[in-house]
């Protein structure tokens, strides 16, 4: 009786003794999902390196698992610092995709929320709040955006801690069933962790994203008019990047962020140039060309112009 | 006398992998799944106590069974059924219904005959559990 019961198991077992890593890698197909976060993402070399070494692990781990070395399952929480428009959300996408062809979430969605869709209004409204959220996240990846919100030191009534530890139970209990994805601005986050030791401990990756230069902001606005149908004229284009560097200095500046705006303002402008002559007929580049006076009438200059005569 | 209602109810009692594959079912096909439970056996008893709202816009079967966990835990000498409703013509209805959960021993049912006119018979079941008031059925989790 007992014979055929562990020679099955053995074999089970030394099916997997030798792996052909190329196939593996292949098999998953994860080297697709990265060539597109290098070809849809500028810049971002730290974040990319990471995740390039945390798909490494999982790819490993997932080998390990076939031959029965893994212990257990690895913590794949992670914490997303940065300013703001440095692409948190974006990555955050590309992660649930890794995840999800790699095999540690079953269904790759995400399930993105703040605050206020965890946090409730009254006593016994957080947990069923909280709960209902994770449930929805449950096989999928949970990205909480501006994560440091859920805690109020100055409110010591405040709900959000029962959150918090809802959350610190699930991440621990359910690591196979859910990726909790922290994402806020560096240092309030570092606040957030210190006050939260909980947290830290539970997250295994931090990933830090730089601020974008100049000539990636460009590069951004770039693809992003390419997407649109639209592109700079080379006057434009020198217009842009003085309009850039003009609106670095200037307050609430948010990277990628303000670049759309300014390109959908950008637009707006262009839509009212071309329509204020109507005596004409267009041609499909002229509805696509950005004008330098497009970009040239921005407020931004004459803010900067203004702090220039201010300062003398 | 083993209770035999909904789905594959004359099967050896689900095992947690077969529960979450069926939830999963449901989930793919957009069905909004509800966990009920009731200590009447009774098969005239249709309307068992809800679990909380049903459950809709989940993705993955772990979260049901998060919250299936959580009803065995208060309720786990009860009978729990898991329902799965479809909306797509327009209402909730029950697509799918099967118990996950039940007592350790399952009195059964008396047969009453009741004698009327005529020399007539009429019939009636009553569950011998039902017997004892609400909450003491089944002796506590």
């Amino acid at each position: 009786m007992i014979r055929p019961a562990t020679k099955t198991e053995e074999s089970g077992m030394t099916a997997f003794d030798a792996i052909d890593l190329r196939k593996e890698f292949e098999a998953v197909d994860i080297a697709a999902v990265l060539a597109q976060l290098d070809r849809e993402l500028i810049g971002l070399i730290p974040v990319k390196t990471r995740i390039r070494e945390i798909a490494s692990l999982l790819l490993v781990e997932r080998i390990r698992q076939k031959m029965a070395l893994a212990t257990s399952f690895p913590t794949l929480h992670m914490s997303f610092t940065g300013n703001p428009g440095t692409g948190k959300t974006t990555v955050a996408l590309r992660m649930a995709g890794i995840l999800h062809r790699l095999g540690f979430v079953r269904r790759g969605h995400v399930v993105s929320v703040t605050r206020d869709d965890l946090v409730g209004q009254y006593i016994g409204h957080t947990a069923p709040k909280t709960k209902e959220i994770l449930k929805k996240a449950m096989g999928g990846v949970l990205f909480i955006d501006e994560a440091y919100y859920l805690y109020r030191p100055e409110n010591e009534r405040d709900y959000g801690q029962e959150a918090i530890e809802i959350l610190l139970q699930v991440m621990e209990s359910q690591r196979e069933d859910l990726v909790v994805i922290l994402a806020g601005y560096g240092e309030r986050m570092e606040k957030f962790f210190q006050s939260n030791p909980g947290f830290r401990s539970r997250i295994a990756h931090h990933v830090d994203f730089p601020d974008y230069s100049d000539d990636e902001l460009l590069a951004i606005a770039e693809l992003m008019l390419v997407a649109q149908n639209y592109h700079f004229s080379s006057d434009a284009r020198d217009a842009f990047v003085r309009y850039i560097a003009a609106r670095k200095t200037q307050p609430l500046f948010s990277n990628a962020r303000s670049i759309r705006n300014a390109l959908d303002r950008v637009r707006l402008r262009q839509a009212n140039r071309i329509v204020s002559n109507l005596d004409r007929i267009l041609t499909s580049d002229d509805v696509m060309s950005i004008e330098a006076e497009d970009v040239l009438a921005s407020r931004v200059f004459v803010a900067a112009a203004g702090a220039g005569d201010g300062t003398g | 006398m083993r209770i035999t209602q909904g789905c594959f109810s004359f099967l050896p009692d689900l095992t947690d992998a077969q529960i979450s594959a069926q939830i999963q079912y449901c989930l793919e096909k957009g069905w909004a799944v509800n966990i009920e439970f009731t200590d009447d056996p009774h098969p005239r008893n249709t309307y068992w106590e809800m679990w909380g709202l049903p459950m809709f816009d989940l993705r993955d079967a772990a979260g049901i069974m998060m919250e299936l966990a959580e009803c065995r835990r208060v309720y786990g000498d009860r009978y729990i059924r898991v329902c799965g409703f479809d909306s797509s013509h327009g209402w909730e209805s029950v697509r799918i219904s099967f118990i996950v959960n039940r007592p350790k021993e399952e009195p059964g049912f008396r047969l009453d005959r009741q004698e009327v006119a005529g020399r007539n018979v009429r019939y009636s079941t009553h569950a011998y559990a039902a017997t004892r008031p609400e909450d003491e059925r089944y002796g506590g989790p």
